[in-house]
């Protein structure tokens, strides 16, 4: 096999990423795999940069400690196990019945004696219930446990005004009954809530084709098709584009919906390292090469299954590099915009718009109405063909009840807003907002000395934890203190890699942002979860949080170059 | 003052051992348990070192010198 540095030859010149400069005055026809004209009229932001995105390493005790501590649960783990079963303490969990114990044991796996011994332990972390609109500050109701977290119940008591750290409200759309909902309202009125029929029956609404004409217009597509959910939408739909006989290879960090999609279908299924473009292509150039397992015979399709923006690891795809790629071996591209959708690009028009590629770059756009827009409900759009060929055969389409109306009208008006139709330059200043609030943050908690993933525009911001113990004692600190965030431990990310999630918003002010970086950096303190690994010369000057300075691409830059010495 | 700022650096260090080996999370019995596991080991340990280490040093110490002396008198 040729070694990849090698394939750098023939058509489309695919250059080493981190070098990677775009040089335009080519006098080759097609570089890269994107047409000269493009190149010439359009005039990518953000394209000249290189995607930096680093995953800091902790120093080596921190991961060694982390075991141990993990080891130290699984101990106590057994010793509850077998106090349970030979009956010296009352068992909460769920256990077979006497007449199935000689049958093949169901519990007895690593994930059954996870969720009894370690996760029950700081269960109390999530599941909370709100009790308002998740805005920028919400109300939790109060829990208590009386059995170490194997019930619980619900006091009565309020927690008021919380900061909300944790919902994925990007634009600040979710808010109670305003002025700008008043069609909503005149929604209500005339059509109810209910729909009571699929797509295909009698489900379709003059709502939901206004609102996929607005959509399309949005998208700049030729057409788009909406589901009731989020979820279905990618597990429903990945089975009806590929078959037996057809490649996937999807990004190993992607959401559960495009695996449950992708295993339904029937196809291959392999996975890349995330995010890594060389990973991606030594499997095409494989696959290609070998052809179907057994027979030989090349794959009817071949689909790369990416997300816009990686919920857990905040990691933007490496949009123009993969778009090569596929057009320089003949893939298909899906790409799932669920998180990036309203949240990134100038004119909030998710990746794409970001890193200023054509429409038609993308096969497949899929995305979800419950971040951005504050609605509920998932979308997938493309070319005129593609979506009336979904329209026939989705199988959410045929069994699932469709979208409300009233939601319907939800998205619209959000849509509206963003779009700044009525005058108004609504979405355009929300994005903005939404990206400094990104760029103080980001900042403030590089500099304390968090390691922290993700790319430098995406709204989610995982902070690195690593040992469980101090996952849980982060979120029961925060809510104490009234700001609520979402951690994160083990089935969800690897074993070692515990974190906390922020998901910031447009709505939040510089004094919220302030507010909960002040309590984070005593948390940081006591916790001593500051890995870092540079020496800290002491706080950096106050003038790195004037204004002007993030608004200046150059200035943001040398300090990114910082925390690296 | 200065004692207060040293009861509360042990104390943070108390509660960074508890967080760190996971006792912040397991039920008080299992806390007391884990605390005198520990203990009982750490004892022991130091017990020994306290018994053991100067005569293993001492002997170590004449093995070598008789060596050094066997050499120094054939060469002389």
């Amino acid at each position: 096999m040729a070694n990849l540095r090698g394939s750098v030859v023939t058509n489309g010149t695919l250059h080493n990423p981190k070098t990677q400069q775009h040089k335009w005055q080519s006098t080759d026809c097609v570089k890269n795999g994107i047409p000269k004209e493009a190149q010439q009229n359009r005039k990518p932001p953000f394209c000249d940069k290189p995607i930096f995105e680093s995953y800091p390493e902790p120093p080596l005790y921190v991961l060694v400690l982390t075991y141990m501590g993990y080891g130290i649960g699984t101990l106590f783990g057994y010793l509850r196990d077998f106090m349970r079963s030979w009956g010296m303490e009352k068992c909460n969990a769920a256990v077979e019945r006497e007449e199935q114990k000689d049958f093949v044991p169901l519990y007895q796996d690593f994930e059954n004696f996870y969720k009894r011994n370690l996760y029950m332990r700081i269960r109390d972390s999530w599941n909370h219930t709100i009790c308002s609109p998740p805005g920028p500050y919400f109300d939790i109701m109060e829990k208590v446990s009386d059995d170490y977290n194997w019930t619980f119940r619900h006091t009565g008591r309020v927690f008021k005004d919380v900061v909300n750290m944790g919902s994925y409200n990007y634009l600040g759309l979710a808010v109670k009954y305003d002025e700008s909902m008043n069609t909503v309202k005149d929604t209500l009125e005339k059509y109810g809530v209910g729909v009571t029929s699929t797509r295909h029956e009698m489900g379709t609404l003059d709502k939901h084709k206004e609102l996929e004409d607005l959509f399309a217009k949005f998208l700049n597509v030729e057409a788009v098709m909406i589901f009731g959910m989020g979820f279905a939408t990618n597990s429903m739909n990945i089975p009806i584009l590929v078959g037996k006989g057809c490649l996937i290879l999807s990004d190993e960090f992607n959401h559960t919906s495009i695996i449950l999609g992708a295993r339904l279908s029937g196809a291959t299924i392999r996975p890349f390292k995330h995010n890594n473009v060389q990973s991606l292509e030594k499997l095409l150039r494989e696959s290609i090469i070998n052809g179907q397992p057994r027979t030989g015979r090349a794959w009817k399709k071949i689909l790369i299954l990416v997300e816009g923006i990686y919920s857990m690891e905040g990691s933007i795809v490496n949009l123009p590099q993969i778009v090569a790629l596929k057009k320089k071996y003949k893939a298909y591209l899906y790409l799932d915009e669920a998180h990036s959708i309203g949240a990134v690009g100038p004119n909030c028009q998710g990746v794409r718009d970001f890193f200023g590629l054509a429409p038609e770059d993308v096969d497949v756009y899929m995305g979800t109405f419950t971040k951005s827009f504050a609605a509920s409900g998932g979308y997938i759009a493309g070319k005129k063909e593609l979506v009336d060929y979904v329209r026939i055969h989705s199988h959410s389409a045929t069994y699932a009840t469709s979208m409300s109306p009233v939601i319907a009208e939800q998205i619209i008006r959000s849509l509206k807003l963003i779009m700044g139709e009525n005058g108004n330059l609504g979405g355009r200043q929300r994005v903005q907002q939404l990206t400094k609030n990104i760029k103080y943050f980001r900042q403030r908690l590089k500099e304390m000395g968090f390691i922290i993933y993700g790319d430098d525009y995406s709204p989610i911001i995982p902070v690195l934890l690593y040992m469980p113990a101090k996952v849980s004692a982060f979120g029961r600190y925060l809510l104490k203190k009234k700001i609520a965030v979402v951690v994160v431990g083990f089935p969800a990310t690897s074993l070692a890699e515990g974190r906390a999630r922020f998901c910031i918003s447009s709505a939040h002010t510089r004094e919220m942002l302030d507010e909960v970086l002040e309590v984070v950096d005593k948390l940081g303190d006591l916790l001593n979860v500051k890995y870092f690994p540079f020496k800290k010369s002491g706080h950096s000057a106050p003038a790195l949080y004037n204004e002007k300075s993030f608004d200046n691409e150059a200035s943001f830059d040398e300090m990114n170059v910082q925390p690296e010495a | 003052m200065d004692l207060k700022s040293v009861k509360e650096y042990f104390a943070w260090l108390y509660y960074q051992y508890q967080i760190i080996s996971c006792c912040a999370v397991l039920e008080p019995w299992e806390q007391s348990m884990f605390n005198t596991i520990l203990l009982t080991i750490v004892a022991m340990v130091v017990y020994t070192a306290y018994v053991f280490i100067p005569i293993h040093i001492r002997l170590a110490w004449e093995f070598f010198s008789k060596i050094c002396g066997y050499h120094s008198s054939v060469s002389s």
